[in-house]
């Protein structure tokens, strides 16, 4: 057991926790932060996408140890004063997401592509959304939700 | 009591979906979000091998580990076998299939044992602790050589992997027209044969399974949630399977990460962990990991197919032929054995026929079940005929569009034509959608274009494909059904109810996870009833709070679920007249019905549907002997399926040095009838046509000589991500079925349906000056340049 220290959301933690365990699951059964959704076991999917320290990462590729110090944001984090973050309120307009197990992980891979490439093509925003998959959507809606951000 | 604001129609709306809010917010409650106090986490442990006898299992070193509970075989957790709900005819083998195998495993995956703990991490430490003593046996994997002489006997009490054999003439309830010999036999007819195999494929919903059962030991009843489309059909195997009465069993699907298929199942896992839930009188909770999940949870498609066409030779289309081998796997789970038959009458695809002859025999291989996947038998079919017809143009030098509109059923065959497989479709727009298609496409200008780069010698060249489908959903009605041998019904439920507060519940007995019928279903019950969208709620998924339904599959949310909401509306309406020609004084003759206002003819006197429902509710001043409450249900048995059909056309660039394919445009034309929400519509074609083209591209599960799955990970089978796929091209047409009052078909499964053969034809269009008649799918570069080499010979 270890201990560590994370920020998540705003609201600081400490806990002890087992060497092995992973980010996501720490995320997910320690703090109850469910929204981060688990959609496979050989860091394929994406739906586990979080921010650690600005930066989108796939939390099931982490430890819960490794993020001791650091700065996280899941889905749950990301509306702020009970506003949706814009890139929320366009996955619902666009009809981004239909099950919505992909969403959380793809919504904040979606807010950290925007960040770093503000006015993406088409081409931009499926390579940066590349780490992601839907089952669903086929991924037109996606784009087009990601789009209708970057153009405002 | 005149209310002068009448909501605005919502039918026909793109409204926002009901559904996103907690969706978008990290709100949503799958079932790995459901945590039981006291809980155990359950691990199953499978068989490494394809094929081999269990000589002994010893799990004393597995209990003896930390946080274990319990662990147990076959042959110590009591559990009866899993239901299968489709043995097709006499002919059909259906070996009992135990939740826990006890004499041989027969899949890699096979369950054999579990571990219950008292954490994630300790089940699954502790199952590596199990000790299997494993004699293996030879495997056989491959569909033809299961059937060879000498071939490993996966189940051996039959002494074959035959499972049966489904032969339309002797086995279907509706009547071919012409048997399609003579047409094969007769000199002046051009015939083709040809043969495709359809790889073997994995679902993938992007949410894994999993199940938690929460124990009430006092009573007796057991809650189990599961990430699953059927809860009532599970409900009622799970009470077969483990014997907890039925109505002490509540089934909850929570929200739902996808399912197309792969959660149509009654699987061992549900029913283990309910079983050791009432041994321990503890709740427990099993996940599926990804990789475990790729053996585990049903596979779908494989099948080798041969198709025979006769044709006059000016291309008039005449009989139709098939014969197929599909793969079981190793058991019979829930619909195994009638996935095939669900494309039986469709293999003359929308073209007006005369002789027909299907069949199919079902093989037992040692690999995982195969079931429903998305379209479940209808791609199948769209493909054997779609790809046949090009085949055919290319055969008598015509033009692929030309040949599909010479053919195709005329309009003035509908409403309610019964072609040459016995069935009777609906309506349709097969013309229709293929000239608007083309037009979208600028089909002329694409050849000119195709051409001008084959003979500039580049290496890229172009093609296209089409696919002029349809398909026949919303399975029922319940007799067919029952001719078919199907165990169950293909009805379903809604009860409309008028709370005091003046909001109306739904409760479904369809279960979306994904589809939006909490938005749509709204919309229905905002127009019929003429209340606010935001008035109405939508129930669903959970046997306790809605009793009565048969859940979701084969794009009957809508066709079924949804024209069972309208009966019931229309109850709704026919009792809130009584009581609104009681309050008003007047006949019920007397009244008109609009926007949720009852008005006497030629006055302002009205009375609205909601104040209505409270004075139901309150039952001081009802008509005599009225049963008080507004509500009402209704169980509706559809009396056809539902035929959509649409045009698709897909454009390649195919890559002759590489046999790489650049995907350049997907156009999809559909007609579902009248289309509640078309942003719905467009998601689910949107979807469907991305799993069709990985299916045609990318997607395939191989095994190797010992039965091993060679794509058993997320990182070696093909998904495909964002830039696999380009955006799709959309239009529509609107034909309403004359079969149910909203006009509606289904349309989820359309776009899965439809793409395989168009991408394919694309690709074999491309090749077709260089001798190209067939690329096997899926169609990877090495394939397509193998094809290519092939020709080259
Ligand atoms: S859960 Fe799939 S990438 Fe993390
Ligand atoms: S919305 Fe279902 S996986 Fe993306």
């Amino acid at each position: 057991m270890k201990r560590i220290t994370v920020t998540v959301n705003g609201v600081t933690h400490e806990a002890e926790v087992e060497e092995r365990e992973l980010l996501v699951y720490f995320l997910r059964e320690g703090l109850g932060l469910t929204g981060t959704n688990v959609g496979c076991d050989t860091s394929s999917c994406g739906t586990c996408t979080i921010h650690l320290d600005g930066e989108s990462v796939k939390s099931c590729t982490l430890l819960a140890v490794q993020a001791d110090g650091a700065e996280i944001t899941t889905i749950e984090g990301l509306a702020t004063n009970g506003e949706l973050h814009p890139m929320q309120a366009a996955f619902q307009e666009h009809h981004g997401l239909q099950c919505g197990y992909c969403t959380p992980g793809m919504i904040m891979a979606a807010t950290s592509l925007l960040k770093e490439n503000p006015s993406p093509s088409e081409d931009d925003i499926r390579h940066g959304l590349e780490g992601n998959l839907c089952r669903c959507t086929g991924y037109h809606n996606i784009v087009k939700a990601v789009a209708a951000v970057a153009n405002g | 009591m005149a209310t002068t604001e009448r909501p605005a129609p919502s039918i026909g709306q793109r409204k926002q979906r009901k559904e996103d809010p907690e969706l978008i917010t990290g709100a949503s409650r799958y079932v790995d979000d459901i945590s039981i106090p006291g809980m155990l986490w359950v691990y199953v442990v499978r068989s490494p091998f394809a094929h081999a006898r269990i000589n002994g299992i010893d799990l004393s070193e597995a209990l003896a580990a930390p946080g274990v509970v319990a662990a147990y075989t076959g042959e110590t957790l009591e559990m009866g076998p899993l239901v299968m709900a489709w043995p097709i005819n006499d002919e059909c083998k259906a070996p009992a299939h135990l939740p826990l195998t006890k004499d041989k495993a027969r899949y890699v995956g096979d369950p054999v044992a579990v571990v219950v703990a008292d954490s994630r991490v300790h089940a699954k430490d502790a199952a590596e602790l199990v000790q299997v003593e494993w004699e293996p046996l030879p495997a056989v994997t491959d569909i033809k050589e299961a059937l060879a002489d000498g071939a490993p006997i996966v189940h051996e009490e039959y002494g074959t992997n035959d499972a049966g054999s489904w032969i339309m003439s002797r086995d279907s309830p509706a009547p071919i027209r012409n048997p399609s010999g003579p047409y094969f036999e007769d000199p002046d007819m051009v015939t083709i044969k040809e043969e495709y195999y359809l790889s073997r494929l994995i679902p993938n919903a992007m949410e894994p399974r999993g199940v938690v059962v929460d124990v009430n030991s006092s009573m007796g009843e057991y809650t189990v949630y599961s990430a699953t489309q059927i809860p009532h059909i599970l409900r009622t195997t799970l009470t077969i399977t483990c014997g907890v009465p039925e109505a002490k069993l509540r089934v909850v699907a929570p929200d739902v990460g996808g399912g197309f298929g792969s959660k149509l199942e009654a699987y061992p896992e549900d029913a283990i962990c309910l079983t050791i839930a009432k041994v321990l009188g503890r709740p427990v909770k099993w996940i599926e990991e990804r990789s475990e999940g790729y053996v585990a949870t049903l596979h779908g498609r494989e099948m080798y197919q041969q198709i025979e066409l006769a044709s006059t030779k000016d291309g008039i289309l005449k009989a139709v032929r098939v014969k197929l081998w599909a793969s079981m796997g190793a058991h019979m789970r829930i619909i195994t054995p009638g996935i095939p038959m669900l494309g039986a009458w469709l293999y003359a695809g929308c073209y007006d026929v005369e002789g027909y002859d299907f069949e199919y025999t079902n093989v037992f291989t040692n690999n995982t079940f195969t079931d429903a996947y998305r379209g479940a038998g209808r791609p199948e079919a769209t493909y054997a005929i779609e790809r046949a017809m090009d085949a055919l143009a290319r055969e008598l030098g015509m033009d692929p569009v030309e040949l599909r509109r010479k053919n195709f059923i005329s309009d003035d065959k509908f409403p309610n034509y019964t072609i040459a497989s016995g069935l009777t479709i609906d309506s349709a727009n097969y013309a229709g959608t293929l000239e608007k298609c083309i037009g979208m496409l600028g089909y002329e200008k694409f050849r000119a274009e195709q051409k001008s780069r084959r003979e500039s010698g580049s290496t890229k060249v172009l093609g296209v494909g089409f696919s002029t489908w349809l398909e026949m959903c919303g399975i029922a009605p319940s007799r067919v059904l029952a001719a078919l041998k199907y165990i169950a019904g293909g009805w379903d439920a809604a009860t409309v109810e008028f709370l005091p507060t003046g909001t109306v519940r739904v409760l479904t007995g369809v279960s979306p996870h994904g589809q939006g019928e909490v938005t749509t279903f709204s919309q229905i019950v905002a127009d019929q009833l003429g209340v606010d969208f935001d008035d109405v709620e939508v129930l669903h998924g959970d046997t306790q709070i809605v009793p009565l339904g048969l859940d979701t599959y084969g794009s009957r949310g809508l066709s079924v679920g949804g024209v069972a909401l309208w009966k019931a509306g229309e109850k709704i309406i026919e009792k809130a007249r009584k009581i609104a020609a009681h309050e008003l004084e007047c006949a019920e003759e007397d009244l008109e019905f609009a926007g949720g206002d009852f008005t006497v003819k030629g006055t302002d006197r009205s009375a609205n549907i909601k104040a209505l429902g409270f004075s139901a509710w309150s039952a001081h001043n009802l008509p005599d002997g009225m049963e008080p409450g507004l509500t009402a249900t209704h169980l509706y048995d559809p009396p056809n399926f539902s035929w959509p059909n649409g045009a698709h056309a897909c454009v390649v660039e195919v890559d002759t040095e590489t046999g790489s394919i650049d995907l350049l445009r997907y156009i999809a034309v559909d007609d579902c009838g009248v289309r509640i929400n078309p942003m719905v519509v467009e998601g689910q074609v949107h979807g469907g046509v991305a799993q069709g083209i990985a299916e045609a591209l990318f997607e395939e599960a191989t095994y190797d000589s010992e039965g091993n799955l060679q794509h058993g990970t997320m990182t070696t089978y093909m998904l495909p991500g964002p830039p696999e796929l380009p955006s799709f091209e959309l239009d529509h047409t609107v034909t309403p079925s004359p079969t149910n009052p909203m006009g509606v078909k289904g349309v989820g499964e359309a776009g899965t349906i439809a793409a395989p053969p168009a991408v394919i034809n694309a690709v074999v269009d491309a090749l077709s000056h260089l001798g190209v008649t067939n690329v096997g799918r899926p169609a990877t570069p090495e394939r397509v340049w193998n094809a290519i080499q092939e020709a080259r010979r």
